[in-house]
């Protein structure tokens, strides 16, 4: 007889095993159903809030008239800004760093600090848009104050998210490139940039999701949270919905947390559209390359 | 040393395409081509045969400047092409590239592009593109790289759906597109099956009345097929060079009979 080949005489191992899988299934689920139990008590509170006045009212005394209208269009707008604002220059960076600096030692001091800009706390950011937007460059409290500051603080995350995507463009694509007789810029222009596109779309996405729910920042450079008219140009004053549920949630009276709640669920919701934009823009243009997803 | 051995061996009479003299190629302070003379006659194949690390590949790079590319790479020496040196200092390596087409051991068509745009791609890369000539230059390109027929009806699909011998040719279509003097090829078959080899094979040989060809080669079976020349490297250096019959039965160097009779490499 060999040795043995039973289940039965392996238990010790076996054991072992399941113990360990059943810590992971832990790990996962305990994150899980908190954040599931948070969400759920946040659309039973706020979404019966969740009405057409809701999204078409100015911030009031009264939390039943209360609406999240200049906040989310606030909102809005300084996404759009921060995204025309931090894409151009996060690309431009990852560009040179990548493409162009390699071999320069420039680039590898450019390099650390980025990783450890992207760790710098929020509020930081702030107190730096205070200074020098708000303050030295004379831009006021106002909408591109705020866009310029959040935008700082996502190039960071634009420039790494940028880079991992030029670098899965193979060097041979490049080369091939540049055997043709194509400058640098040429090779990175038709070739390397539309090929690295999905990845660089989806990183700024991101970005500019995680953006969207700042609050510190936009508190230090002076957004409202009571504005009874909508943003009518860069240099308008504005709100944005961190700072109308932060106002709301230091508010003693309950119908206010209320209507924090439901615009959690708004920002929330946001948030989700433009993650599941990234999602499909990178699976669509995956397809397009041909390159399996 | 024996890099005089490296002889001539074009046809007498004709100026060589490219003349190298002292050719070194580093790495940073590291040395991978140790001073390389050897003269490639205008048309015709020279194949470029030794082991692995024998700075086969380094050296057709440095023959259109894709060496330098590589973070901290550079070369010294002369390489004259048709008598001028393309490392002197007015020489601008991207219009060299446009003279000097090269294909690559990995099939690298580009993804975004269809069969039709890869085959233009150097047309539209260097803003030499003219709308009217388009369809004769894919036409042309195609048909040299024996790949019309397999493509004609599709010229619109990715050229990434096609096979790695199809993607290839599609490579040699594109490096002719741009109308170079000197087509060099590194290692083309060594990604490939024997029958996609055998067509690319076939591809070489009608082409070389057209183009100066240098092909790298570890396969010294493909050397004898298709060059005309052989030149041996080992470990940096330039053994021997001349015509491919002579080397092949009568090397002058031991190393090179070793080498080609199979005791190393």
């Amino acid at each position: 007889m060999g040795r043995s080949i039973r289940r039965a005489d392996n238990g010790r191992a076996k054991l072992y095993e399941r113990i360990f899988v059943a810590m992971c299934i832990g790990a996962v689920l305990l994150p899980a159903i908190t954040l599931l139990g948070l969400l759920l008590s946040l659309l039973s509170d706020g979404l019966p809030r969740l009405s057409w006045d809701f999204f078409t009212s100015f911030p009031s005394r009264k939390a039943e008239l209360a609406g999240i209208l200049p906040s989310a269009v606030g909102t809005l707008y300084l996404m759009a800004l921060t995204a025309v604002i931090a894409l151009p220059l996060g690309v431009g960076a990852a560009i040179y760093l990548e493409e162009y600096g390699r071999k320069r030692k420039l680039a590898t001091i450019i390099e650390i600090n980025i990783a450890n800009l992207a760790g710098v706390p929020s509020v930081i950011y702030g107190l730096l848009g205070l200074g020098l937007f708000v303050r030295t460059l004379g831009m006021g409290r106002s909408l591109i104050a705020g866009a310029c500051t959040l935008a700082l603080l996502v190039l960071p995350v634009v420039v790494v998210a940028s880079r991992e995507a030029l670098r899965t463009v193979p060097m041979g694509t490049r080369e091939a490139c540049l055997a043709l007789g194509a400058t640098r810029w040429q090779t990175i222009r038709q070739v390397v940039l539309p090929q690295s596109l999905p990845g660089v779309l989806t990183g700024c996405i991101l970005a500019v999701s995680r953006a969207m729910g700042e609050t510190a920042p936009l508190v230090l450079v002076g957004a409202l949270s009571y504005v009874t008219f909508l943003p009518d140009g860069l240099d308008a004053p504005f709100s944005a919905l961190p700072i109308q549920i932060f106002n709301w949630v230091s508010r003693p009276q309950p119908a206010f947390l209320v209507n924090a709640a439901a615009a959690i669920v708004v920002l929330l919701g946001m948030m989700l559209v433009l993650n599941a934009i990234a999602v499909v823009v990178r699976d669509r243009m995956q397809m397009k390359l041909g390159r399996p997803a | 040393m024996y890099m005089s051995s490296a002889s001539t061996h074009g046809s007498i009479g004709q100026p060589p395409k490219y003349s190298v003299k002292g050719l070194r190629a580093l790495f940073g302070s590291h040395e991978v081509l140790h001073g390389v003379d050897i003269d490639i006659p205008a048309k015709g194949v020279t194949a470029v045969i030794g082991p692995s690390g024998c700075g086969k590949s380094t050296f057709v790079r440095c023959l259109n400047r894709m060496h330098e590319l590589v973070v901290a790479a550079r070369a010294e020496g002369t390489v004259a092409l048709d008598g001028e040196d393309i490392y002197a200092h007015d020489v601008d390596p991207v219009l060299l590239r446009r003279r000097v087409g090269m294909v690559f051991q990995k099939p690298n068509p580009f993804p975004t592009m269809s069969i039709r745009n890869n085959v233009l791609a150097g047309k539209y890369l260097t803003h030499t593109h003219r709308r009217a000539e388009a369809d004769a230059i894919v036409e042309s390109a195609l048909r040299k790289a024996a790949l019309w027929d397999e493509v004609k009806d599709r010229l619109n699909a990715q050229g990434s759906g096609l096979s790695g011998g199809q993607q290839q040719r599609l490579c040699i279509a594109r490096a002719i597109a741009v109308e170079p003097d000197v087509l060099l090829m590194d290692e083309p078959c060594s990604a490939l099956d024997p029958i996609a080899t055998a067509r690319i094979e076939d591809l070489i040989h009608e082409l070389k009345d057209q183009y100066t060809m240098v092909i790298v080669t570890h396969n010294m079976q493909q050397a004898a097929r298709v060059s005309d020349q052989t030149a041996f490297f080992l470990q940096g250096d330039l053994v021997e060079a001349g015509p491919t019959n002579t080397i092949f039965t009568k090397p002058k160097d031991s190393r090179t009979e070793d080498y080609i009779t199979g005791k190393f490499g």
